[in-house]
């Protein structure tokens, strides 16, 4: 009954997969994909227009954009990737510890969390990162410090649910242990809104990590990122806007593809959507 | 006969309802199962049964009382005490399809508990197989997942599970009320058989009068967490002292 739009869905997971696919492979192999290199200045040759030699035109110290763009984009996602990895792994292990134990640890954790939740995110993130002097690994940090008590609440409800369930009652009189409860029943079985909560949050972090970037906290020059070289073309916007849209380009590209992915991932996943 | 296995003294659970009402779950309950022996306890829907089904094998923790299994007080037993003492007592519960990890299959549920005695992984699937075909499953059920059977063959697997560990207790707790009337049946004569075969002890908790008149040696009745009556199928359904079981004999066969 189910089965076209199953087969819609698992298309669709497919397409978006080799487009990430696609862009995380253009990230790793930046280096070798570079038409120029990418910090190489040419003055003679400053603020070409896209097309020519210079597929996507050059900049005010006559850098290859797309160059740019590509190993731009490498720092980006790796920094993305880096990120959703620490907060997801972080907030999960909180979560299930918070969620599994109860009393005292979880009331610790949980106000932890709240705190952090407190303050504004982005706002608290720029304060961190400032204080932490800049830098793309602190930018991280930043994020990281506010964004992972989303995950900690999902892992912790999802942990509550799945322990008063008959089947951990059971696990229990099979006399398993903590470490084993927790590793083989309770983490398989929370994994699915855990994972699909971190592709969602790709695009989301990407875009938060180059916010910071633009503002200057992120990743500094001449280290190419999306963010800062947005934020070093935006006095040209209207005069050579090619050094602002470049990386704006991309940028909305990996968005939308991570989001998109995504949005396939939970659909693949749903029990409601026609699967199992 | 006269060997008791399962000894509870003034068990009590207390729960507190919104943090100021105190409402006894179970209240001061205190029997003894001898070797053997089928003990049936009744009652209405919110009466205390399974929460006393989960004091039995410590799912919940008492406010009060003890619990003694095979000569050894379990009350407050931890950690691998606990563990040791499950390898005596094991429970079927009501929904057979949400007692297994819906993520594994119905082999490596079967087989934790042996795993967990130390068994090999060889020797577990080959005792699993064993045990599946003691309930009448074929072999092959191992490789299923808990959504593939029926409600009745993943009870038939839930017993098999129980009887894993060669347990002296076996707590069905409304085991076969999830199942329709011909399932019922057959999982009644499987329990049936399983007893004569093993010797085991079984507290048998139903609200199905017919059922446990048959099944049972001797009948607890229970109300608002006490047991208010006490003695075989036959006092209790054909000669009840108390108003409350009359009324549930009643409610049956009127």
């Amino acid at each position: 009954m189910s089965t076209p739009e199953k087969k819609r869905i698992r298309g669709r997971l497919i397409f978006f997969s080799l487009l990430a696919l696609g862009l995380l492979l253009a990230a790793v192999f930046a280096d070798r994909l570079t038409p120029f290199d990418p910090n190489a200045q040419d003055m003679s040759a400053s603020l070409q227009a896209p097309g020519g030699v210079h597929l996507a035109g050059t900049d005010r110290f006559g850098r290859d954009m797309f160059s740019r763009i590509l190993v731009g984009l490498r720092t980006s996602l790796l920094a993305t990737l880096t990120l959703v990895a620490v907060i997801t792994v972080a907030g999960t292990v909180a979560g299930v510890l918070a969620g599994y134990l109860g009393g005292a640890p979880d009331a610790v954790l949980m106000r932890i969390s709240d705190v952090c939740l407190a303050f504004p995110g982005l706002v608290f993130a720029m304060a961190i990162a400032a204080l932490l002097n800049g830098g793309i690994g602190n930018a991280v940090l930043a994020l990281a410090l506010i964004s992972w008590p989303k995950y900690a609440r999902i892992a912790r409800s999802q942990t509550l649910t799945v322990k008063s369930s008959n089947y951990i009652a059971a696990v229990r009189l099979s006399g398993s242990g903590p470490v084993k409860m927790i590793g083989k029943h309770i983490l398989p079985n929370i994994l699915g809104p855990v994972l699909v909560t971190s592709m969602l949050d790709i695009g989301t972090m990407l875009m938060e990590l180059a916010g910071l970037s633009f503002l200057g906290l992120g990743a500094q020059p001449p280290t190419a990122e999306l963010g800062n070289m947005m934020s070093g073309g935006r006095s040209m916007l209207q005069t050579y806007p090619w050094v602002v849209l470049g990386p704006g380009v991309a940028i909305f590209i990996t968005v939308v593809v991570f989001n998109l992915l995504g949005d396939a991932v939970r659909d693949y996943l749903d029990p409601h959507s026609g699967k199992r | 006969m006269s060997e008791t296995v399962l000894k509870t003294e003034n068990l009590t659970k207390i729960f507190m309802v919104r943090g100021k009402k105190a409402f006894a779950a179970v209240d001061h309950v205190s029997f003894q199962l001898k070797k053997g022996e089928t003990l049936g306890i009744i009652g209405e829907s919110g009466c205390g049964k399974s929460t006393l089904a989960k004091l039995l094998c410590r799912l919940q923790e008492p406010t009060e009382g003890t619990v003694e299994l095979c000569g050894q007080d379990i009350t407050k037993a931890r950690g691998a005490e606990l563990c040791s003492a499950y390898r005596h007592i094991q429970m079927v519960f009501q929904d057979p399809v949400s007692s297994f990890d819906p993520r594994k299959t119905l082999g490596d549920g079967i087989g934790e508990s042996l795993r967990n005695t130390g068994k090999s992984r060889r020797e577990a699937e080959l005792r699993v197989r064993e045990l599946l075909k003691q309930c009448g499953l074929p072999g092959e059920f191992a490789g299923r997942y808990p959504h593939e059977v029926s409600g009745g063959q993943c009870q038939r697997a839930a017993i098999a599970r129980a009887l894993a560990v060669e347990p002296e207790v076996l707590i069905c707790d409304e085991s076969t009320s999830a199942l329709d009337v011909t399932v019922q049946k057959k999982i009644m004569e499987l329990l049936g058989r399983l007893r004569v075969d093993t010797g085991i002890s079984c507290i048998f908790i139903c609200h199905n009068l017919a059922l446990v008149q048959d099944f049972c040696d001797r009948l607890l009745v229970m109300y608002q967490g006490k047991i208010i009556e006490e003695g075989t199928p036959d006092e209790v359904i054909f000669c009840p002292k108390e108003a409350y079981t009359q009324m549930l004999v009643d409610s049956v066969l009127g």
